[in-house]
């Protein structure tokens, strides 16, 4: 029924954004991992980009949490812009944005060190 | 003696008496006498422009004849705007003597007074009739608009494995569309779809009639093709002349997944089928033409996820601002389309606003039944529920209690709670809630849904999640039921996300906290089989 989630990664200057569409579920793990997995081999920081991004439910919630797992355990830090502020409510209220930056825009996570 | 003829523009001429002199004895009442269009003394009166003595004339006008049989003397004319608008006629005057140069110039100041408020007077007359024909015609169409409104069904049917929608939309002069759902026995459904030729009153009547018999012939016949020939012969002596109906008439059977329907000159249904795009066709004679008619018969087995689109000619004839017809082509191109919200009446509905342009008059009413098989489940006999959409079952301003928005279910499949946020955010659209507020429910029904699927249905594709969307003056309620038997609903606990980092829990359990989170207030109930979760959200603030 939803609309199948993808993820990209892409290199920046100064580290690696995984962009995103689609709908983030437990369908989703696979492809965010891997994606996580491809932008955590290349230097820098880690950026998610959820601009593409039409719906989360608790199961995609877990996911990320799980990337972010992953991250702690290999000491990088991950951010994020592109989220709805309703997401960013959701994120607030789970506390996910305690253990990742969420920005603005792509603009000021670009510029954020 | 003087008669005052008035002339109405564009058609022949009345006259009123207005005066009598003051001698009863010597009164008498000139006889109206028409001065017809095109007749020489309208000429000779227009060209003259003041008071005429008749007998100097010497010309052959019937008028002229008329008047002198009738003992007229003098003719004043009354003259706007270049146009003979009446003529004051005076018979002898009472000493016998002639009328003098002092009297005719007299009589035409009088004329020339009289006649622009006579003008004035003939137009606001006809401006008088134009508003009442005008008044009598909107009530007419209010009349029409109440009799189809009162007949189409306040309802859907909901089965237990199907989802059945309608929308009806009517033009401004009210059109003749109407649709039913029969409730028949052995948890069989009958659909009807129709449109009377014509509009106003005579159209709405006639569609009164058919749904009656419709009505009457579907509880004496079994199959559609039956029915729809007892109809046209009963049809035939009622109607009037030049009037017909196409409907399309189907039998659902519930269990066994079964449609069967024959069709009276009516636009043919469209499946999307599990394979694509499928044209069900059946001819047969419009109601109402001739006596003595047979109507073929179709079936199709419809499969789970299957959808049935029946639709009037007010869409597929609808034009865009181009002046391109909507068509057959383009709707089944629409119905053949499956979105990832998978809301068949919306989308072709939307497609249609899209194509005919937002400013565009709606030309012919719109009627559209959408009939889905959601799981192969067997259905149960037929219940009927308020139809969905907005607030429109409110009865004289009795808000109290709470009102039922909207009833439905969805099959226990994986992503199916999207559907469940679609048609709840459908049904509380006319609430105006706040659009952080309306957000946080969305979540928390696609949450709840999601529980009810997984956790109480346990992803059984042949049970169903059902949803109730109801609203007051204070808040709107989600009830989301789902047959998880007597498993307890855990109470919700506050995720440690240190923990789930730490990887010394699992990241998952995350369901149950955003519900609470997201709305005023949750309520949970167990009744026998079935457990209900009640999401509440205060109305505060809404837009």
């Amino acid at each position: 029924m939803e609309s199948v989630f993808e993820a990209t990664v892409s290199r920046t200057e100064d580290g690696s954004v995984v962009v995103m569409s689609g709908t983030v579920n437990r369908a989703a793990k696979e492809a965010l991992e891997s994606a996580y997995e491809e932008a955590a081999s290349g230097p820098g920081k880690i950026l998610m980009d959820f601009r593409g991004v039409d719906y989360i439910n608790s199961t995609g919630i877990a996911v990320i949490v799980g990337v972010l797992a992953i991250a702690r355990a290999e000491h990088r830090a991950v951010g994020a812009f592109g989220l709805t502020d309703h997401y960013r409510e959701v994120f607030t209220i789970t506390r996910l944005s305690d253990f990742m930056t969420i920005y603005d825009n792509e603009t000021a996570a670009a510029a954020a060190g | 003696m003087v008669q005052l003829m008035r002339r109405r523009r564009a058609e022949g001429t009345e006259s009123a008496q207005v005066e009598e002199t003051a001698s009863e004895s010597k009164t008498r009442l000139i006889d109206a006498i028409p001065i017809p269009m095109g007749d020489p003394l309208e000429a000779l009166l227009l060209s003259n422009g003041g008071p005429v003595v008749l007998r100097d004339l010497e010309f052959e006008s019937a008028a002229l004849d008329g008047l002198r049989q009738s003992g007229v003397e003098l003719v004043v004319p009354l003259i706007g705007q270049g146009e003979l608008l009446g003529a004051l006629y005076l018979g002898p005057r009472l000493s016998d003597q002639p009328y003098s140069t002092d009297d005719r110039r007299l009589l035409g100041s009088l004329a020339s007074q009289v006649a622009p408020a006579m003008k004035v007077a003939q137009l606001v007359r006809e401006q008088q009739a134009e508003a009442k024909e005008r008044e009598r015609i909107q009530q007419e169409l209010q009349v029409a608009a109440l009799i189809q409104q009162t007949l189409l069904p306040k309802e859907l049917p909901a089965i237990t494995g199907w989802q059945v929608d309608a929308f009806y939309r009517p033009a401004r002069a009210v059109g003749g569309d109407f649709y039913d759902f029969i409730d028949l026995e052995d948890g069989r459904l009958g659909v009807v779809i129709g449109d009377v030729t014509d509009k106003g009153v005579p159209a709405a009547l006639v569609m009164a009639t058919c749904r009656s018999m419709l009505r009457a012939a579907a509880q004496r016949h079994s199959a559609p093709s039956a029915v729809l020939a007892e109809v046209n012969d009963s049809l035939v002596p009622e109607i009037p002349p030049a009037m017909f109906v196409t409907c399309l008439y189907a039998i659902i059977d519930t269990g066994a997944g079964e449609i069967v329907f024959a069709n009276a000159g009516h636009n043919l249904p469209y499946v999307r089928s599990n394979g694509g795009v499928i044209e069900l066709r059946a001819t047969g004679m419009p109601l109402g033409l001739m006596p003595g008619m047979s109507y073929e018969e179709t079936s199709y087995g419809m499969g789970a996820g299957e959808v049935m689109v029946l639709t009037s000619d007010g869409i597929t004839e609808a034009h865009s601002p181009e002046g391109e017809m909507y068509g057959f082509a383009r709707l089944m191109g629409r119905v053949g389309k499956k979105t990832s919200e998978d809301d068949m009446l919306n989308e072709v509905v939307n497609d249609l606003e899209k194509f005919t342009g937002p400013d565009a008059e709606q030309e012919d009413d719109i009627t559209l039944v959408v009939v889905k098989r959601t799981s192969s489940a067997q259905g149960a006999a037929s219940t009927f529920l308020p139809l969905e959409g907005g607030v429109p079952l409110q009865d004289g301003g009795e808000s109290e209690g709470p009102q039922v928005l909207a009833r439905f279910s969805v099959p226990s499949e994986e992503g199916n709670e999207r559907i469940a946020i679609a048609k709840v955010t459908a049904a509380i659209g006319s609430l105006a809630l706040q659009p952080d507020r309306l957000e946080r429910l969305k979540t928390a029904v696609g949450e709840t849904v999601m529980n009810a699927i997984e956790h109480g249905n346990e992803f059984r594709s042949e049970l169903d999640v059902e949803v109730e969307v109801c609203a007051n003056d204070d808040t709107v309620s989600v009830l989301v039921t789902d047959q998880g038997g007597d498993k307890l609903i855990p109470e919700a606990a506050v995720p440690d996300i240190e923990a789930k980092l730490a990887g010394e829990q699992t990241p998952r359990g995350w369901g149950l906290f955003l519900i609470e989170q997201m709305v005023d207030e949750v309520k949970s109930t167990s009744n026998g089989g079935a457990h209900t979760v009640e999401l509440v959200m205060n109305r505060e603030g809404a837009l």
